[in-house]
């Protein structure tokens, strides 16, 4: 278990971008299986259509009711904020969670698989009082909601 | 890594399956700063994949911004009570760690 574990790590780092593609290209692994790069640029962006263009190859988003975002309106801990995303726009493929003034705004990036309901629950930190984006991709086109959270204590900081 | 770093939970409830996870990880950002004012290096979890029955029901790519010992939960349709499900993650070290629950 151990060693394959380590395995699988040297080859993931082993391969590059390129190999893959070709495997993929051949059919030798299906999409599914490969587990795509984590998005650095998406997670590095600063403004939310720059980090959704990275992420999802869309920077824009219709604002949606159909997404409820449950997060505290004061949380007094900025290292812990609990954030429950919940949607019920049909086809849902994935959830992003942003908090927009954190000094990197993406938090967490989910694809729903296969007979996945739209929800996912995470807790975040916030390092100072601002809005908690979700933003939905469902048949190819994004939707957001935002919540407004107040922070007392920073979350990120040293 | 540590034992037992995941506790995991997947209960059935009419036809949708309830998953409660709980992960022990620093989730070090890599700008803070110790009380020597130096950068303790960014640690944190950066993929997490939950499967069963040989389908993939949710994958995650997480930043730093995530709370120290991360929560999450999720919930999806088609588990039946007795399935296996499988929760990995892995880190920007490469470290990784994975826990098996019985959906009940």
């Amino acid at each position: 278990m151990e060693t394959d574990l380590k395995r699988r790590i040297l080859l993931k780092g082993s391969l590059t971008a390129s190999a893959l593609g070709v495997a993929v290209a051949a059919g030798l692994l299906t999409p599914q299986r490969v587990l795509a790069a984590w998005p650095d640029k998406a997670f590095a962006a600063k403004t939310l259509p720059e980090m959704l263009q990275e992420l999802l190859g869309d920077g824009n988003t219709e604002e949606s009711g159909d997404i409820n975002i449950k997060a505290p309106d004061i949380a007094e801990n900025g290292a812990v904020v609990p954030v429950t995303i919940s949607t019920n726009i049909a086809g849902a493929e994935s959830i992003a969670v942003v908090a927009i003034n954190n000094p990197a705004p993406l938090i967490a990036s989910y694809n729903l698989g296969e007979g996945a309901e739209g929800f996912v629950s995470t807790r975040i930190k916030m390092g100072k009082s601002g809005d908690v984006i979700a933003v939905v991709k469902s048949g190819g086109k994004l939707y957001s909601a935002k919540k407004g959270v107040k922070v007392t204590i920073g979350g990120c900081g040293g | 890594m540590a034992e037992n770093s995941i506790k995991i939970r997947a209960k059935l409830q009419e036809d949708v399956t309830t998953v409660k996870a709980l992960m022990t990880h620093p989730m070090e950002t890599g700008s803070r700063k110790d009380k020597d004012g130096q950068l303790i290096p960014a640690h944190y979890i950066q993929e997490i994949t939950c499967e069963s029955g040989g389908k993939t029901l949710l994958t995650a790519f997480w930043s730093g911004g995530v709370s120290k010992n991360p929560y999450l939960s999720f919930k999806f349709k088609g588990g039946k009570a007795g399935d296996m499900l499988k929760l990995s993650w892995m880190d920007n070290k490469g470290e990784s760690a994975s826990e098996e629950v019985e959906i009940s």
